[in-house]
């Protein structure tokens, strides 16, 4: 369950390439499957220390989480703040205290 | 409320709604982009392995929405159109149905593990059923909040076969004192801090002959990202119970305290499940059934009709599992209402298709649609609202003109 998506995705890549987009109606097994996700595509958008973003929120998830969110003045410095903490508090993201004002910073100044 | 179809642009306007936060070399494996119509609502429109173009709310890990015009197509939703929502990116890739087992343990007589074909050669059930994200809807929350801004795509209804989980728990013999069954999916965290997503369903519930371990959709194996090779059908209750990927299940003599139960998927403890826009509920319980829902899919938001004609308004409502008793719809805005004639009844969990004939005068119409329960359940005219974006059930709007 710990595995890396990375590891999983060079698997697919090195072999185990079953049709798995053909499969029809079930049949009584299965062959083993071996799943390629797209490239990710969404990337930070350009900002004040976007590389600092970039290393401590990807490896959890994309870029697209931070894009979307609602916009306007009430989605500011408390409302990114909050977000990160609990990234750290609740989803034990490890993310340097020292960093934390950079990215809420990023956040605010960039989306 | 302004109403949820995702207009499809195509090409130009589309790369040009791509051109922030998209890198070049992937624009060309866009053919369009869908718009949600909500502010920051454009999405990128991406083919996935065994899934059409789906619209992407997120691609690690990856969240898809089903395009409404969908809904419009076919009472069932087809799998390869069917949404996709992961909380912990640690997806499975690679699944040897061959290989794999879920174990059932815990409060039991006799720990097992069964094997897909083990869990094949017991009798098999069937059930259509509605899977709803908690947060489908998301988006139009007014004040918005965070989390997945998702417009109406993130629900489908699908025919599930499977064994009963009361099946398999009796298999293992539940102990006495047992109060809980925990459910927990081959999908993970990235790190160990992050809490894998495990969820609880009470033990009568879990009992109840529906609840149904499903390795088949609409006569098909399961595709990969909706769980297979084995997932949890809870028929009526929100899809954050329907835990993906299989393959633990666990008898507790507690409450479970996990945070996808205890901290995370809570709705206000009062009878509206609401609170006033931009406070906090006193006290929450778990989310739990749908509210019932109706849609107009024929007509989308701002579409021209001509005046005078005779016009098929069709759609879909469902509910949590009582069944729907009745669909009434209004042209003038909710003035008036006119019981539409129900569909073939497919079960209490299926969606319920509708549809009414209407002539339009010219001019602008505010088409509406409230769908009532077999309970008598209806929905609001007024949006409810909860700090997790949770249950919408509002009366839907469309609005169009006849000429």
């Amino acid at each position: 369950m710990k595995l890396s998506t990375l590891a999983l995705t060079l698997t697919s890549l090195a072999g185990l390439i079953i049709g798995i987009c053909g499969s029809g109606p079930s049949e009584a097994d299965a062959k083993p499957v071996s799943y390629k996700l797209p490239n990710q595509t969404a990337t930070f958008k350009p900002g004040p220390n976007m590389e600092v973003v970039q290393n401590n929120c990807t490896s959890c998830h994309s870029a697209d989480y931070v894009q979307t969110q609602p916009r306007g003045p009430k989605f500011k410095e408390v409302f990114w703040r909050a977000e990160v903490t609990k990234m750290i508090k609740v989803y034990g993201a490890p993310i340097d205290e020292a960093v934390v004002d950079k990215i809420v910073d990023y956040l605010t100044q960039t989306y | 409320m302004i109403d949820r179809r995702n207009l499809i642009k195509h090409s130009g306007a589309a790369i040009a709604a791509l051109g922030t936060g998209m890198t070049s070399p992937s624009l060309r494996a866009f053919a369009a982009t869908a718009a949600l119509p909500f502010d920051n609502g454009e999405r990128p429109l991406v083919k996935y392995p065994q899934k059409r173009p789906m619209i992407s709310l997120t691609s690690r890990p990856p969240q898809l929405e089903t395009p409404f015009s969908v809904f419009n197509a076919n009472v069932i939703t087809p799998n390869d159109a069917f949404f996709v929502r992961y909380h912990l990116a640690d997806v499975p890739l690679n699944i040897d149905p061959d290989a794999f087992s879920v174990g059932i343990q815990g409060k039991v007589d006799k720990p097992i593990k069964l094997s897909l074909a083990d869990i094949k050669k017991m009798p098999a059930v069937d059930i259509v059923a509605v899977n709803q994200c908690s947060g489908n809807s998301r988006g139009f929350f007014n004040p918005r909040v965070a989390g997945g801004q998702l417009g109406n795509g993130a629900m489908g209804n699908a025919r599930w076969r499977g064994v009963p989980l009361k099946a398999v728990l009796d298999r293992a013999g539940v102990q006495p004192g047992a109060r809980q069954v925990t459910f927990n999916g081959m999908d993970g965290p990235v790190t160990d801090k992050t809490p894998d997503f495990v969820k609880a369903l009470d033990i009568d519930h879990a009992r109840d002959g529906e609840v149904m371990l499903a390795y088949s959709m609409n006569g098909a194996d399961l595709p990969v990202l909706n769980g297979f090779p084995l997932r949890l059908v809870v028929p009526g209750y929100y899809g954050t119970y329907w835990v993906k990927h299989l393959n633990e299940i666990t008898v507790i003599d507690n409450v479970f305290d996990g945070f996808w139960m205890k901290t995370a998927y809570r709705i206000p403890d009062n009878d509206c499940n609401c609170v006033e826009p931009g406070t906090a509920p006193k006290a929450t319980i778990p989310i739990n059934r749908f509210k019932v829902r109706s849609f107009i899919t024929s007509v989308a938001d701002g579409a021209k009709l001509k005046a005078g004609a005779q016009t098929t308004l069709k759609g879909i409502a469902f509910d949590g599992g009582k069944g729907i008793k009745d669909v009434a719809v209004s042209t003038d805005g909710g003035k008036t209402w006119a019981r539409a004639s129900l569909g073939k009844d497919l079960g209490k969990y299926s969606f319920r298709e509708w549809q009414m004939r209407v002539r339009l005068a010219a001019g602008a119409h505010e088409l509406k649609v409230r769908a009532t329960s077999n309970g008598g359940e209806t929905q609001p005219m007024e949006p409810l609202w909860n700090g997790a974006g949770y249950l919408r059930n509002v009366v839907e709007t469309v609005r169009v003109r006849a000429a």
